[in-house]
């Protein structure tokens, strides 16, 4: 009986997940009349603006993977190593980005970079790429945080530190080759979470006037009809993709790990 | 960057010990100043000003009218409706996975597929349910067909609140999922063999002993799903255009194109939103830790 119930809950579960992408997939294949066809991905495809945004989202990707990796490692292992009494408040404060709405972090940057500020970045096409990276490092902050900081928690960085120390390594050296390496699976967890999330980002690149991907789908939701189905098939396919890359990097780790 | 805070660290080792070490959190304390407390505190201060930077409570009274009131009570009940039943459906599924004595290896898919499907948000969910339950999706087109049922007789449009609450509830659901399975993990088995020598009944066990335990991460999953819809824009903005007037659409029409007519009332509005927000993720940190008690 119980697990009559059991099976329910989760044949319901399932059901209302299976269907969307179901929907999803079957309207993106029903652009020619009456037979399946793969017309809308070569629609899509073939969009010489999909290019455009897909490859400056991309790009944006990596420049924030980036971006935050430099911030984030330094800092997490920094504060692990030599300041843990701000721990919890960098951490409260990796966490705000949760809370506060993407929407009024834009809002705020718009109001206070704006070309008659001290600090004009949304006056260059240039200066508003960075302004939005910025936007992205911080979305992305919680989730990068919390995976370098976790990552860092299972190794004894102040060992290392000493005996790289001992050996004559400095700082540099000991970040790149000794942390970066020992901490390289919770930082690609941190980089896929962060490359599916920049991705397919709508407000904030919206809102900047930028030419990315999460726009360039809205516009097009707004005015076709089969290639949105087909545009979010794709965007699927890259979230499962990214989520996959975290779960593969993962076990690897742990597969290198156990004979230790 | 990184390097340049680096340089400096040596000194800290002196025996003096200047406060240098304090340094290398500065690269991170700057950028967070930058790009996310003093935006956050412009829009606040905003909020209480005038447009010649005199103090005032013109903009948050200026919130009080019947159009903004209605957004934001639309916005907060579509934000509790998809979090109490991504509550409850998460729930289900965690608890009869975890404790339905399903088969082990269903857990592991289904936490990456939740894992998944909480990312799976945006313009793309938009276009997902568009193609499901819009006025030629796959299930409004099979019910009508097939069973003769039509949805949108039945007063059901993917436009409206019920629409957007389901929406959302694509990503609510698996969140939840990802939040109570540890908490349900977390119920020792001698808790329910204590209660059962005692002579609880199984309906006993739950209700006194696994319920008030599970209760602080429940209710705390919950104000975080509040949080997570109230703030969602993407997927309003693609699956409704403007035609269902909710605090973060008017928020993005106000930023775009001042449709408000006061550039100050905006600055309200959005922190109409930090306040509603906050208080949400406040109740979360605070039952969260609670929870955590025993969670050990």
């Amino acid at each position: 009986m119980k697990k009559f119930w059991a099976w329910g809950a989760l044949a319901i579960g399932l059901l209302y997940f299976i269907l969307p992408l179901m929907g999803m997939t079957n309207f993106s294949l029903k652009m020619r009349r009456g037979v399946y066809s793969l017309d809308a991905y070569a629609v899509v495809l073939g969009d010489p603006r999909f290019q455009e945004t897909f490859t400056y989202s991309v790009v944006m990707a990596l420049f924030t993977i980036l971006f935050g990796v430099l911030l984030v490692v330094p800092t997490a292992y920094w504060v692990r190593l030599k300041l843990p009494a701000l721990r919890p408040y960098i951490e409260f404060v990796t966490l705000l980005p949760l809370v506060i709405p993407a929407i009024v972090i834009v809002f705020g940057y718009i109001r206070l970079y704006n070309t008659s500020s001290w600090l004009p970045l949304t006056g260059s096409i240039t200066g508003t790429n960075i302004l939005l990276m910025f936007g992205y490092a911080t979305l992305a902050l919680p989730y990068m945080y919390r995976a370098v900081d976790t990552g860092l928690r299972s190794i004894d960085i102040a060992t290392l530190t000493e005996a790289a120390q001992s050996l004559g390594a400095g700082w540099t050296t000991i970040l790149f080759r000794i942390i970066l390496p020992n901490v390289l699976v919770a930082v690609l967890s941190g980089a896929f979470l962060t490359f599916a999330i920049v991705i397919g980002e709508f407000t904030m690149a919206a809102l900047l006037n930028r030419p990315a991907f999460g726009p360039y789908m809205q516009l097009l939701g707004a005015n076709r009809a089969y290639e949105p189905a087909a545009l979010a098939v794709i965007a699927f396919a890259i979230t499962w993709g990214c989520l996959g890359l975290i779960q593969l990097v993962s076990r690897f780790q742990k597969g290198t790990q156990s004979p230790v | 960057m990184s390097s340049d805070s680096s340089a400096a660290k040596p000194p800290a080792r002196a025996p003096f010990r200047l406060p240098l070490h304090w340094l290398g959190a500065a690269p991170f304390a700057v950028f967070v100043l930058l790009f996310l407390i003093m935006p956050t505190m412009r829009i606040v201060i905003g909020a209480f000003q005038t447009p010649d930077g005199g103090f005032t409570l013109e903009n948050i009274h200026g919130l009080f009218t019947r159009s903004i009131l209605s957004a934001y009570w639309i916005s907060i009940k579509i934000s509790i409706a998809s979090a109490l039943l991504g509550c409850l459906i998460g729930f289900a599924v965690a608890a009869a996975v975890v404790l339905g004595g399903l088969p082990k290896w269903i857990r592991g898919p289904l936490l990456t597929f939740s894992g998944v499907a909480s990312n799976f948000a945006g313009v793309p969910l938009a276009f997902a349910f568009l193609a499901t339950l819009g006025p030629v999706g796959l299930v409004t087109v099979f019910l009508k067909s097939q069973l003769g049922i039509d949805l949108r007789l039945l007063g059901f449009n993917i436009l409206s609140f019920w629409g957007l609450t389901v929406t959302y509830l694509f990503f609510q659901i698996p969140l939840m999922i990802l939040i109570i399975t540890p908490a349900l993990d977390g119920l020792k088995r001698e808790w329910r063999e204590a209660a059962q020598i005692l002579g609880a009944t199984n309906a006993q066990y739950w209700r006194m002993v696994a319920f008030p335990i599970l209760l602080p991460s429940f209710l705390g999953t919950l104000a975080l799903l509040f949080a997570n819809a109230f703030g969602a824009v993407a997927t309003a903005i693609a699956l409704t255009g403007s035609s269902l007037s909710i605090v973060p659409i008017l928020l993005f029409a106000q930023i775009r194109g001042d449709v408000l007519g006061n550039p100050h009332l905006g600055y309200a509005l959005a922190f109409g939103m930090i306040v509603v927000t906050g208080i949400a993720n406040t109740i979360y940190i605070w039952l969260r830790a609670r929870s955590e008690r025993w969670l050990k």
